[in-house]
């Protein structure tokens, strides 16, 4: 049992940290790299010439673009119908509880590459042009049960009776949604939307089946592997790496003044 | 009416969200089965014809990576509950207030793409590259010692990529556990490797296997890991449905081999379900 106890764990802890991290690190480094040629695959020196040049392959840029916009519809949308559902399935007791319940069971874990295929047999079957709206329509559908069951465990330790209260004293249903209801949901709605982004942001594999001709950044990540990967895109993720940095960090200092 | 209106308010808030699971989700799942028993090819359409000469040839031509991919992704598992279990117990039992620091720092892959993460190790395993370079330099190693396009960088790979689903569910389970408990076995004279294995081991158990679930499908039907750090040796299903789809557009038979992966995994989906529920998952998920 010593084995388990006190420093030896502790170090074992941060190797597997230092682990996980080892790939990071050297995607950032590389976004620094002097290269000469088309690889980076040498150290040749420290530059932030990549960062001035970050948008000079244009179909790089716009695949970063599309990967953007798509995350941005992508949080709306799940973000309203997650959110719906995860109040009717925080706050209400219904019949048919239970088969939604399934069905977000088996959208999360439902192996992505079978949620891909299975959408592309479905545009295939109806001959639907595959594009940008198609990914949108993919990004959305795996997200809402994210945004969904985020919201429900929000709604789950609110009191119901704030509502009643609120309709006693004479608010509508809309005022007292909008009023009441809203603003206690929200930091649930606001952590479910949030995830959608991000899903939606990093997806490859649902994406690369039901993309058509449309690029997002992963797979214009995908598509580059044979020929080499250029600096922009190590300088790309880093940028989305620090924004998701930035993003947790304020976070965690809001929920500390809060407290 | 009131109370009409009441009855039907969890539904309509339902429904817009539903409509589209059902839409994109459950029923392209249907689509998929019926696609996978029709036949023809791309240029002259398919009709539907029971044709289960589709499973018949799936099975036959892709066993090998039917079984390979189940393989890697038990093998991959089985790793990430070794490495993972001693992170999640350490940061659940002695985390103190730095719980949520490294909990947090486990996360931090997701921040990155997962294609790139990938290819950030393809990188760092090619054959003359920062690791293996400089041991062969100095003759540690033989010069045609590789990692890349075996097993063992696949597997790692899925490992590597997956982690974090193992970790949390099981550091959840454990730090649910409630200190009395690890007292009152105390109490009864149990000794620490006594009440480690027969408290705190049977208690992480809901979360090992929501973590099995979570890490076990993605990695049995992942295929960038196979591409990017395999080689012709190592195609798993995922490479070979995704080709199917993609590139052949043989729909028929890559529908079957799909609809093939889906039945294995979900056997297993629905065993876990209905022996420990959907919660667990769930409430991860949720996290």
């Amino acid at each position: 049992m010593r084995l388990f106890r006190g420093r030896w764990l502790q170090i074992y802890t941060w190797l597997v940290i230092a682990w996980l991290v080892v790939p990071i690190g050297v995607m950032v480094l590389f976004g620094f790299n002097d290269t000469k040629g088309r690889y980076n695959s040498t150290f040749q020196g420290f530059t932030l010439k990549w960062y001035g040049k970050l948008f000079e392959i244009g179909d790089l840029t716009q695949a970063l673009v599309n990967s953007l916009l798509i995350a941005v519809l992508t949080m709306l949308i799940a973000g309203v119908l997650g959110s719906l559902i995860g109040l009717a399935l925080g706050r209400y007791r219904f019949r048919g509880s239970g088969t939604m319940n399934v069905i977000m069971f088996a959208a999360i874990s439902c192996a992505e590459i079978v949620m891909g295929a299975s959408l592309l047999s479905l545009f295939v079957t109806l001959a639907v042009p595959l594009g940008f709206w198609t990914i949108v329509i993919s990004h959305v559908m795996f997200s809402i049960s994210f945004v969904a069951i985020t919201v429900r465990a929000r709604v789950m330790t609110l009191d119901a009776s704030l509502e009643e209260a609120a309709r006693d004293l004479g608010a509508g249903t809309w005022t007292t949604f909008r009023l009441v209801t809203l603003p206690m949901i929200f930091p649930g709605v606001l952590a479910g939307s949030m995830l959608a982004f991000a899903l939606s942001i990093d997806d490859f594999v649902i994406t690369n089946f039901n993309s058509g001709g449309t690029v997002t950044f992963p797979l214009w990540i995908w598509g580059s592997t044979r020929v080499g990967i250029p600096p922009q895109v190590n300088v790309m993720g880093t940028l989305i790496f620090a924004a998701g940095l930035l993003i947790a960090f304020g976070n965690a200092l809001i929920a500390r003044r809060r407290r | 009416m009131r109370r009409l209106r009441a009855a039907l308010t969890p539904y309509a808030l339902i429904f817009p969200g539903g409509v589209w699971l059902a839409i994109f989700f459950v029923v392209p799942t249907v689509v998929m089965l019926s696609l996978s028993l029709q036949s023809g090819n791309v240029a002259d359409g398919f009709v539907f014809t029971w044709n289960w000469q589709s499973y018949v040839d799936g099975l036959t031509n892709y066993h090998d990576q039917i079984i390979r991919s189940l393989v890697y992704g038990l093998a991959a598992t089985l790793i990430q509950i070794v490495i993972g279990f001693p992170v999640a117990y350490w940061i659940a039992f002695k985390g103190g207030r730095h719980k949520s620091v490294y909990l947090f720092l486990l996360l931090l892959p997701f921040l990155v793409s997962f294609v790139l993460r990938t290819i950030s190790w393809q990188f760092l395993l090619s054959d003359n590259g920062m690791l293996l370079g400089p041991l062969k330099d100095l003759g540690l190693l033989p010069h045609d010692f590789r990692v890349l396009a075996t097993p063992y960088a696949v597997i790692g790979g899925l490992a590597y990529n997956f982690l974090p689903f193992m970790v949390l569910p099981m550091y959840v389970a454990l730090e649910r556990i409630d200190p009395r408990v690890l007292e009152a076995a105390n109490d009864l004279y149990a000794n620490k490797f006594q009440t480690f294995l027969r408290v705190v081991l049977p208690l992480s158990l809901p979360g090992v296997f929501a973590g099995v679930l979570m890490t076990f499908v993605p990695a049995s039907s992942d295929y960038v890991n196979a591409s990017v750090l395999g080689g012709t040796n190592t195609t798993m299903i995922g490479n070979v449905i995704q080709n199917q789809y993609l590139v052949t557009q043989d729909y028929p038979t890559a529908s079957a081999l799909s609809f093939t992966l889906m039945a294995l995994l979900l056997v297993g989906i629905f065993a876990y379900a209905k022996a420990l529920g959907t919660e667990d998952v769930l409430e991860v998920a949720a996290r």
